[in-house]
């Protein structure tokens, strides 16, 4: 157990109070953490000294160090801890917020992101005014709540990279697709969405997360729906676990548990065959922090055709994508300071099954990982596809040449 | 040291800028309005000099757009006062010759011994801006400047580029009007929980200014998109012959030697 010796604990202290995980205070210095951290060797202060040295009153000097915008939020200590303590959605924003209120600045790109938050309510800068752009000659009708307030099944809160990355765009219509095929009853907040602010609260960014919560309470008062449905695990965590701290309760699914739960719909409508070996990344969101491993790969397994194999680290031992807590935005930061992408390891792992495809179901990998395709020679080698787009596939629901 | 710092509202340019009705002015009916980037480079600059040498900062702005937002955001950085100008219309900025006399207005009972502006605005002519405002206030003025030293308590070391990126060093005595184009460092984060609580504890002081008469010496006879040319070549085929073709056209311009 650490000891009662300083004003750093102080901080354990308030930590503890915030009921995220048990007390801090209990770690008993088993290094498990430290081990765990897919980019621990580089840090000059890895997750078990971070604890010790904030024990012993160096709190200071923690703050400073390039190790506090290192953590990419895989939660890959909080889940190997016996003690059972929340280091990355406790431990890490803490120290993250408590080095922004000293005035130590975060990494440039990061600022970038919030002032993109806070200016135009997405982490890409992009105007609020063409948020549905994706659905710009969509053959399916999208129900904008914001202009025309109706009863709902599903409020899908599309997000910011669907909305508007050109790579994540096809995901969003083909999603738009598979709802409509289901007979769901689905509407979307058009060019009122405003980012729930997922990572923020990681990025130790609080006030501005407040802030995002703020403004969803005020677009979601009054809508009628029975469920939110998001594409994000980010933006999952945030709905399910953060929100109801601001008195916001929603009934919220991720889009995999949401398709799993109607699997026999989906396989009825799958018409065609994805005759592909195909490897599924576990994200660290919604796979590792709440357990959900088998929906995608009973999606997945359903496609006529498709083969299903695992990459070494699957399931609960997952190799992050690193673009978690704030890390899409943190590569240059974390390369600069010895560390690695992440992706490019796990698209080497993604080959060696020797798959053609590697499926994901988080809208940060698509990018991340094609990225990663470029520069480590796997380009054409393995293609990344979102889950919804296999399925749109399967479906026969993918996009028509237009034009 | 005394520092003022001039803060501007400025058309976002995230959202695509069309002409207005009369062809010689945008349409700004639906734009939203942000800081001007180099007033921010002004503001860091004018808080690294309070920072190193001790003194106040004090930052104005005309009452328009998200003023208001920006101002609570300097005094979140450190600003020690901060004040909002109203010369009667909320609902447009004033041009820089007709604003420059009453940024004078304010600053000449505060007595600064400095005051930096942004060089530059993207909805201005030529960056006209601080130079107006050392003229109303017969004070001496440097432009495109990029970095700021005390030298003595009476005059500064102030860096000023030149196209070409060469940069000349010059003693400029105070009181001074600097235009800023860019700070020592780049303007510096401030968590949004410090700025809510920067509008809790710091008041905007309000001043009401006299207009002066608008006194147009430059106008706009059309405004316009720059009409497209078709010059460009798209480089089709193989890496080799892409990269042959490359280095030939560079040839041909001269580029090469």
């Amino acid at each position: 157990m650490l000891q009662k010796t300083s004003s750093g604990l102080d901080f354990l202290e308030q930590l503890a109070a915030t009921g995220e995980g048990d007390s801090p205070l209990g770690c008993m210095q088993c290094g498990l953490c430290s081990a765990s951290c897919p980019l621990g060797h580089a840090m000059e202060y890895p997750p078990r000294r971070l604890l010790l040295r904030a024990a012993a009153g160096q709190l200071d000097r923690l703050l400073k160090s390039p190790t506090l915008w290192m953590c990419v939020g895989c939660y890959l200590c909080s889940f190997r801890c016996p003690r059972g303590i929340e280091l990355t959605d406790g431990l890490w924003p803490a120290l993250r917020d408590r080095a922004m209120q000293a005035g130590i600045q975060p990494p440039t790109e990061l600022q970038e992101t919030f002032q993109n938050l806070l200016k135009y309510g997405n982490v890409l800068g992009k105007s609020p005014r063409q948020r549905l752009q994706w659905a710009d000659g969509l053959d399916v009708p999208v129900l904008d709540l914001s202009k025309q307030p109706q009863p709902v099944e599903v409020l899908w809160i599309v997000g910011d990279y669907p909305s508007y990355y050109p790579r994540n765009q096809p995901v969003a219509r083909a999603f738009a697709r598979i709802l409509t095929a289901l007979g769901v009853r689905w509407g979307v907040l058009g060019t009122k969405e405003c980012a729930l602010g997922e990572c923020d609260r990681m990025f130790g960014e609080e006030g501005l997360f407040e802030m995002l919560v703020e403004k969803n309470r005020q677009l979601l008062q009054g809508l009628q729906f029975k469920m939110i449905v998001v594409l994000d695990p980010h933006e999952f965590r945030a709905i399910e676990h953060y929100y109801p701290r601001y008195g916001m309760r929603y009934p919220v699914e991720h889009y995999v548990t949401f398709l799993a739960n109607r699997l026999p719909e989906l396989t009825a409508r799958m018409v065609r065959s994805v005759e592909a070996t195909v490897t599924y990344h576990d994200n660290c969101c919604v796979g590792r922090r709440y357990q959900c491993f088998d929906p995608p790969r009973a999606l997945l397994g359903a496609i006529p055709g498709l083969k299903l194999v695992e990459m070494e680290r699957n399931r609960e031992d997952s190799l992050c994508c690193g673009g978690g807590g704030g890390g899409m935005w943190l590569d240059a930061h974390i390369v600069a300071h010895g560390g690695y992408r992440l992706s490019d390891e796990r698209i080497k792992m993604a080959a060696r099954t020797g798959a053609q495809i590697l499926a994901v179901s988080c809208p940060f990998e698509l990018s991340r990982f094609e990225d990663a395709a470029k520069v480590t020679g796997l380009e054409g080698k393995v293609q990344v596809r979102d889950i919804v787009e296999l399925l749109a596939e399967a479906m026969d629901l993918v996009e028509k040449e237009s034009v | 040291m005394k520092i003022a710092v001039v803060i501007r509202q400025v058309p976002d340019l995230i959202e695509p800028l069309e002409v207005d009705s009369t062809g010689k002015a945008l349409d700004l009916s639906s734009a939203a309005f942000v800081l001007n980037e180099s007033d921010d480079h002004a503001l860091e600059q004018a808080l690294l000099l309070k920072e190193k040498h001790g003194g106040s900062v004090t930052v104005l702005g005309i009452d328009f757009g998200d003023v208001d937002s920006s101002l609570y955001a300097a005094a979140a950085k450190g600003a020690d006062q901060i004040i909002k100008l109203l010369w009667g219309d909320p609902n447009r900025t004033p041009p820089p010759q007709q604003a420059a006399p009453m940024y004078a207005e304010v600053l000449r009972p505060l007595g600064p011994d400095l005051v930096l502006v942004g060089v530059q605005a993207h909805d201005e002519l030529d960056g006209v801006l601080p130079a107006e405002l050392a003229v109303c206030l017969g004070w001496p003025y440097v432009g495109v400047v990029r970095g700021v030293q005390a030298a003595n308590g009476k005059s500064l070391l102030v860096c000023k580029e030149f196209p070409g990126a060469v940069m000349a060093q010059f003693e400029v005595r105070l009181p001074a009007v600097l235009g800023i184009l860019g700070a020592e460092q780049p303007p510096r984060y401030v968590p949004v929980s410090r700025i809510r609580a920067a509008m809790k504890t710091a008041s905007i002081a309000e001043q009401q200014v006299a207009v002066p008469p608008e006194a147009v010496r430059v106008e706009v006879a059309r405004l316009y998109p720059p009409a497209p040319t078709e010059r460009a070549e798209m480089l089709t085929g193989s890496p080799e012959e892409v990269a042959s073709r490359i280095a030939a056209l560079l040839e041909e311009k001269g580029l090469l030697r």
